[in-house]
């Protein structure tokens, strides 16, 4: 039936219950993952941000807020050239880091 | 040779204060310590363990106990007024005596925001909120009913600080570095703890202190979010359920906590506001002290013969405190002697 209007999902994030599997998994293999301070130089330097949406920096945080599909989507559009690894100011391999989480699936479990 | 004989009060037994009266003591003064407490130490004795280095507060008060063992101390002592003489202070202390001295040092301190101004936080309403000063007092004590297992802690930065309607626009300085302590601490006794800190800025300035942030971050899994707590309610079961914005993924994010601790703030101390305002020294625009120089001469008060030492000025760590209990000594020892 249409009732002339929709209810949108809150977008409310309820850390009780977020499923952190898959950054958990993550921060073992690539423990450096967990110093992000969120300062923005990888997404601002990489070429293909503004295409695409790519964040290193949104990732990380993503990761940890139950946004599976959001940090998958990013993902795809990364072309691995590593610049962002250059400026992030904590030294984190994020090149490395984006090509561990390839191989992760929602559950933390290695699948390539 | 110069007169060493002076006696100078030194208001507040501290650590600012206990430095000071012992350096004064080895320069040949007659430093008079006048304490509220019962008890040496201030704050710091209410400490457990000091960032950076988790050194214990023990091993920092022990040394300045051991320099002032032979100064003259009045403990459970108020000062009922105090008057300008010529070149002198009179001071009428709570037992109805008076001490007449050649110069006055204050080392009153700081006050720590009362929490429960803060309703929002449910501090005194709630079981499980408590303040950055119960848990250094759990940690000294292992007494507290309401920290029992936790399996979830968070941690509230900037209560009472950075905060125009509490009255404080000022950052307290040291609570960033507390948190981070005292959540690197929580996770060390409850390893299977989930540890949130809620922050608006991290501030951590000091020496080794981005150094422990990364172990916090790294080595111990502690999760920072961005963002003030804006409401605290409380379970059927106790817990308390906290909500704030994750500023960074602009969404609001929701998490039940265990226990939840407060940073209390530092804020001005009262009474030395009003001794002050008897002798005529100046108070800034924070409450507290204000010094004839902010660069030059932090120790300096607007009036010959009074000087500051420590938190009484405004928020310091310990050792930012102890080297300015040194050199507030060595200023009053060139007072005397310009004096000849
Ligand atoms: C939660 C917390 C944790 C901290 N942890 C650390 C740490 O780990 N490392 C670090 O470097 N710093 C730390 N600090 C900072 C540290 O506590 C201060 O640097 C230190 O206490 C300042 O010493 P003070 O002597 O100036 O003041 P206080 O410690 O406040 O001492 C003032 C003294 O004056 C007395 N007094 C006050 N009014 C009167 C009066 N009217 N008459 C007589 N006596 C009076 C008081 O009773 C008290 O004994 C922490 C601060 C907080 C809030
Ligand atoms: S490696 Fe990927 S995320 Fe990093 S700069 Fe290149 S395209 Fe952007
Ligand atoms: S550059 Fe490094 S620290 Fe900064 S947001 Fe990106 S990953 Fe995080
Ligand atoms: S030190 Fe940190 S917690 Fe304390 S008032 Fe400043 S910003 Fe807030």
């Amino acid at each position: 039936m249409d009732f002339g209007f929709k209810l949108s999902p809150s977008s409310a994030v309820n850390l009780d219950t977020v499923d952190h599997r898959r950054f958990d998994r993550l921060a073992q293999l690539v423990p450096d993952a967990l110093t992000c301070i969120g300062c923005g130089s990888c997404s601002a330097t990489c070429t293909a941000s503004a295409w695409t949406g790519m964040s290193v920096r949104k990732v990380l945080l993503g990761l940890q807020r139950g946004q599976d599909a959001e940090v998958d989507k990013m993902l795809s559009g990364c072309m691995l050239c590593g610049k962002c690894t250059m400026v992030c100011p904590r030294g984190i391999n994020t090149r490395q880091l984006i090509l561990t989480l390839c191989r992760l699936d929602k559950k933390g479990e290695m699948v390539r | 040779m110069v007169n060493r004989q002076p006696i100078i009060a030194v208001i507040g037994a501290g650590i600012a204060g206990l430095e000071a009266a012992s350096q004064l003591a080895a320069l040949g003064y007659k430093p008079v310590l006048i304490e509220k407490a019962p008890v040496v130490g201030g704050h710091v004795a209410e400490w457990n363990r000091l960032f950076p280095d988790m050194t214990p507060a023990e091993d920092v008060l022990q040394p300045l106990l051991a320099g002032t063992a032979k100064v003259r101390t009045l403990l459970n002592t108020e000062i009922s007024a105090i008057n300008r003489l010529k070149d002198e202070y009179n001071l009428i202390l709570s037992d109805g005596s008076s001490l007449l001295c050649q110069a006055v040092l204050f080392a009153t301190g700081f006050h720590l925001f009362d929490a429960s101004k803060k309703e929002e936080y449910g501090y005194g309403i709630y079981d499980r909120v408590i303040t950055n000063r119960d848990l250094e007092q759990w940690f000294n004590s292992r007494q507290d009913a309401r920290i029992d297992k936790p399996r979830a802690v968070g941690f509230v930065h900037c209560v009472g600080s950075r905060d125009l309607k509490a009255g404080n626009p000022q950052c307290s300085k040291v609570c960033c570095i507390t948190a981070i302590k005292q959540a690197i601490e929580m996770k060390e006794e409850f390893p299977d703890a989930e540890i949130y800190c809620f922050y608006m800025d991290l501030r951590l300035f000091g020496k080794k202190y981005e150094d422990f942030y990364i172990r916090a971050q790294r080595d111990y899994g502690i999760h920072f979010i961005r963002g003030r707590i804006s409401e605290v309610g409380e379970a059927i079961d106790n817990r308390v359920v906290v909500k704030a914005e994750d500023t960074l993924s602009g969404k609001p994010v929701k998490v039940t906590l265990d226990l939840l601790v407060l940073m209390a703030g530092i804020v001005c101390n009262p009474d030395a506001q009003q001794y002050a305002r008897e002798i005529g020294v100046a108070v800034d625009e924070d409450g507290f002290l204000k010094s004839r120089n902010n660069l030059a001469a932090i120790t300096d008060s607007s009036r010959p013969g009074v000087f500051f030492a420590g938190a009484c000025t405004g928020a310091k760590t310990v050792p930012e405190t102890l080297a300015e209990a040194r050199s507030a000594a060595l200023a009053i020892h060139n007072y005397f002697n310009s004096r000849g």
